[in-house]
């Protein structure tokens, strides 16, 4: 029977007084990985907006255990505290919660090492297109065409495809999510926190603050990107791939919104020219064709 | 008790085995190599109860072990040179987290060129990051520091993290007859491991967010070295302890040969003070009375201790396997500051040398020892502060 709204749970996990951005995706992250695991969680925190979204010691916004962590060590820390706590007996799990730094990144190594040895965790990473919490410079997943205060006139390369990357290490689950359709997002954390071995689970995460729209549109925004099959919401374990429900619709092409209703809602894009607008709905299609040709569904 | 002919690096995981460590995380890197392997050795013939965590780099190796560390688990890890050097932000945040876990480092030289052979530059860059740090002169002393240090870094007035520092090849890969304590009598000697805090499932602890109030946090950084200053008390007091159960009872921060009657003094860290034992021997036969004293603990450094055995002197000649580029070497320099803060004057003379693995042996010493003699002897001080070895 699919998860319905009214059968989370109530207790609060992200608590007032919290440190986020007014429509900051990484706090509703937060709150549905709180729903999902509530007290079976530990968090483990490398550098990034978290850091601050937590707040400050001696209180905590969060309510969560956690254990923040230099920016390229958390899957290993993650991992030894998984090792840990089998041995002691304890039951839980543990949660890598890293940007997109720290994951495709700077943490890339720690991330690929603790995927190989098939570490009992979850990573997720909480995509944001950038590095935000240190004033929006460009990283290998912010997209084609985006400004950053790195890439003034938009950045030349294409974004990592990381899911696909973290397939290939050949790990029991990994998926997509969106904080734009927390049911999908919650489902998947708890299929990932009944497996053991490491679980990848990458969160869409669009950041008003960086993305240059208004924080009242997050969820507009990141439902835009499913809806423009801009962001595919799919789940593969042991290698296989199935589309998620979401995004089940856009298999068929026709179905897909324009790219630019997606790319002009956001500031980032202002000035990204016609000609790389054209080229990013090619990739948009090949993308497509790519994900359905590795999965069970027929393309239309 | 059992004596085994054991190298340095094989007593180190003997130590970890004794000790019940539960997790171990290590990248291979030369001359350590060999301690991960023969501890893999003992986890895969079902000789040792460890899990391995078999990372893919000496800062995920630190990051397991100081995750599984705080989670409740007895860890270790080892490393060399440019692994070193690799996990020194790891280094910082386990110390300043305050989590008692216990590291060997194999010192070697650090790149480039490439060198495996030993010199200190690698144990030294750790000196300010709030780690307790040993230096061993013999393989018994690496088995006996290494089992010692889970008991002093888990010990409330203390915890923080250990290494304990053995030279590359001198010890890590020459056997010498080792004694081995039987398991029980480690069982007897090391209780169940005690942390400040520990991280669980449920119990929403929060370590590291940022401080609201940063006189807060520079306590904690204060409290740090508040908390190496006490170790040198429970160093001792482990010392002498072990020292009951196995007859070895070193001097807890410093070791002294020959020292009473001595008019000099060499001060060295590390393997090469059993040659400034024999230079010792030697100087004396020719009529120069020398002592050598050993310093065990480079973190705390021990300064009241050699203070009292070089006060009165007429020359004290300091041996740094490391130099801090563009100032001296550590040893002195921690050591003259310590003696200018008590206002206690003697000649005191800083000699670099042994860098890159460059052999200096017993003869070595005598010759830096008669001329340091001949020149305080001469000019009633030294003439230049810090020298190189060999001066040609």
């Amino acid at each position: 029977m699919p998860l319905t709204i009214r059968d989370l749970p109530r207790e609060k996990y992200v608590l007032p007084g919290n440190a986020a951005c007014p429509g900051c995706p990484e706090a509703m992250g937060l709150r549905y990985v709180g729903m999902a695991l509530g007290r079976k969680a530990i968090l483990v925190i490398p550098a990034g907006c978290t850091s601050i979204i937590q707040g400050l010691h001696p209180g905590s916004g969060l309510s969560f255990p956690i254990i923040n962590v230099a920016f390229a060590s958390s899957d290993a820390v993650a991992e030894g505290v998984a090792v840990a706590k089998e041995l002691l007996g304890e039951d839980g799990v543990v949660v890598v919660w890293a940007g997109d730094g720290a994951t495709a990144d700077i943490g890339f190594a720690t991330l690929s090492g603790a995927a190989e040895r098939n570490g009992n965790i979850i990573h997720i990473c909480v995509d944001n297109e950038a590095y935000m919490n240190t004033g929006i410079q460009r990283s290998s997943l912010t997209p084609r065409g985006a400004w950053t205060t790195t890439t003034w006139k938009g950045k030349t390369e294409p974004k990592k495809n990381m899911p696909l990357i973290m397939i290939s290490h050949g790990v029991p689950y990994v998926a997509t999510a969106s904080v734009a359709y927390p049911l999908d997002f919650i489902e998947k954390l708890r299929k990932a926190a009944s497996l053991k071995g490491f679980k990848y689970i990458h969160l869409h995460a669009p950041c008003p603050t960086g993305w240059r729209f208004d924080p009242s549109e997050t969820v507009e925004i990141a439902r835009l990107a499913i809806e423009t099959g801009m962001w595919v919401l799919l789940e593969a374990e042991r290698g296989v791939i199935t589309i998620s429900a979401p995004s089940r619709p856009y298999i068929d092409k026709r179905r897909r919104k324009s790219v630019v209703e997606y790319l002009k809602r956001q500031g980032r894009f202002r000035e990204i020219p016609e000609e790389l607008v054209k080229e990013v709905e090619k990739e948009v299609d090949e993308y497509w064709t790519m994900i359905l040709k590795l999965s069970s569904q027929q393309i239309q | 008790m059992v004596k085994l002919t054991l190298t340095g690096n094989y007593c180190v995981a003997h130590a970890v085995k004794l000790s019940r460590v539960k997790v171990v995380s290590a990248y291979p890197i030369t001359p350590q190599t060999t301690i991960v392997e023969k501890i893999s050795e003992m986890v895969d013939s079902g000789d040792a109860d460890i899990k391995m965590i078999r990372v893919e780099s000496e800062h995920s190796a630190l990051s397991a072990v100081y995750g599984a560390a705080t989670a409740g688990a007895r860890a270790f890890t080892a490393t060399s040179s440019h692994g070193l050097l690799y996990m020194h932000e790891m280094v910082w945040w386990a110390a300043q987290a305050r989590v008692p876990l216990v590291m060997a480092v194999v010192t070697r030289t650090i790149g480039p060129p490439w060198n495996i052979w030993t010199d200190h530059h690698d144990i030294m860059g750790q000196r300010d990051t709030g780690w307790l740090i040993a230096m061993a002169e013999t393989n018994q002393e690496v088995l006996d520091e290494t089992i010692k240090l889970f008991k002093i870094t888990e010990d409330p007035r203390v915890f923080l993290p250990g290494i304990i520092g053995l030279d590359a090849f001198i010890l890590s890969h020459t056997v010498e007859p080792v004694e081995v304590p039987e398991q029980e009598a480690v069982d007897s000697f090391l209780p169940e491991r005690r942390q400040p805090y520990t991280i669980r499932f449920g119990d929403p602890l929060v370590m590291g967010n940022i401080p609201s109030d940063l006189l807060v946090n520079a306590r904690m950084r204060w409290e740090v070295h508040k908390a190496l200053e006490s170790s040198a008390h429970v160093i001792d007091e482990v010392d002498r302890e072990w020292g009951k159960i196995t007859g070895r009872y070193y001097g807890g921060l410093v070791e002294c040969y020959r020292c009473d009657d001595a008019d000099f003094l060499f001060i060295g860290v590390g393997a090469w003070v059993g040659d400034m034992r024999l230079a010792v021997d030697k100087l004396r036969d020719v009529g120069y009375r020398f002592g050598a004293l050993k310093v065990r603990y480079i973190r705390p450094f021990p300064g009241a201790r050699i203070l009292e055995l070089v006060k009165g002197r007429k020359g004290v000649v300091v041996l740094d396997r490391s130099i801090s580029a563009g100032s001296a070497g550590p040893i002195f320099l921690d050591l003259a500051a310590y003696l200018q803060g008590k206002r206690v004057t003697v000649p005191i003379k800083d000699v670099v040398a042994g860098l890159a693995g460059f052999e200096v042996n017993y003869e070595d010493f005598v010759k830096i020892g008669e001329k340091f003699a001949g020149e305080v002897l001469e000019v009633g001080w030294v003439k230049d502060y810090l020298e190189f070895y060999p001066s040609r």
